[in-house]
């Protein structure tokens, strides 16, 4: 079964309304398509998390998602191709982090990604990606597309 | 006698070969290859492998690599050998609950705990 998208290079989202922040307020990155070109915004996105003094585990699972997004965007997104290129946005302060990863490929229906905890889908080697990052992140939004994600992480109360 | 390679630090004592990562980060799709090619170097062509791997330095994994760890767990258990896991530390062994995988893989708390259970079985 196909998971790929309808159409391709879909319209690029503006912040979704419920991550609570305008949209002049994010930072906007382009990189080529290759993870080490990502290490240099994922470095500053983590520094400012440590900055508003996020806790551990915070930015453990913010990592993790943010590292999930840029995989798939990178090798099933725009297939390891070297011409093409990654957009991120981001933007945290004291209370959430938000940012969002698109790719120039042909998206994918996340519905249609199998339940890698299913008994049946537990021993397969790939999947997990997209379930970490939900279970991980307080909201995730897929464009219509499929090929740009939102992420919010909410900081735990103190 | 330890053998020195890019990725892993590895040790035999008592049948086991005991694996340690020289990586904090298990994340990117090259090294996850890399390490999942040594590993399966280590138990190749050895009938009944005992495998365990410690994560004692890693402090954090992609899902790539649990990928890897579920097609090497394959390939030991089609050699009739046994795979464990070892030293996982909290964020990373609530990755394998979220994942279910704590149910798939043999996972201890210490290196010596799982050391031990080799013999029982």
């Amino acid at each position: 079964m196909s998971t790929r998208g309808p159409r391709c290079h879909g319209t690029a989202m503006k912040v979704p309304p419920e991550f609570g922040i305008d949209d002049s307020e994010l930072i906007d990155i382009a990189v080529c398509n290759d993870l080490r070109c990502v290490r240099e915004p994922e470095a500053a996105i983590m520094a400012a998390l440590k900055r508003h003094g996020y806790d551990d585990d915070t930015i453990f699972a913010i990592k993790l998602a943010f590292e999930e997004a840029v995989t798939n965007a990178v090798k099933h997104g725009n297939c390891n191709d070297r011409s093409k290129r990654v957009y991120l946005r981001y933007y945290v302060d004291a209370d959430r982090a938000v940012f969002m990863v698109r790719d120039e490929g042909c998206g994918f229906r996340p519905k249609e990604v199998p339940d890698p905890t299913a008994d049946e889908n537990l021993e397969r080697p790939s999947g997990r990606g997209l379930m970490l990052m939900h279970s991980y992140m307080t909201r995730v939004c897929f464009s219509e597309a499929g090929n740009e994600v939102w992420m919010l992480k909410e900081r735990p109360k103190r | 006698m330890e053998q020195p390679s890019s990725h892993l630090k590895v040790k035999r004592a008592g049948g086991v070969s005991i694996v340690e990562f020289a990586d904090r980060k298990i994340l990117e799709e090259l090294s996850i290859q890399e390490i999942g090619e040594e590993l399966r170097a280590i138990v190749e062509g050895e009938p009944g492998p005992r495998l365990l791997l410690n994560f004692q330095n890693v402090d954090h994994l992609a899902s790539a690599a649990l990928g890897m760890l579920i097609t090497l767990q394959k390939k030991v258990q089609e050699q009739n050998g046994t795979l464990k896991l070892s030293n996982i530390n909290r964020q990373i062994f609530q990755v394998f609950r979220i994942t279910r995988l704590n149910r798939v893989f043999d996972i201890h708390e210490t290196a010596e705990e799982a050391l031990a259970s080799f013999g029982q079985a």
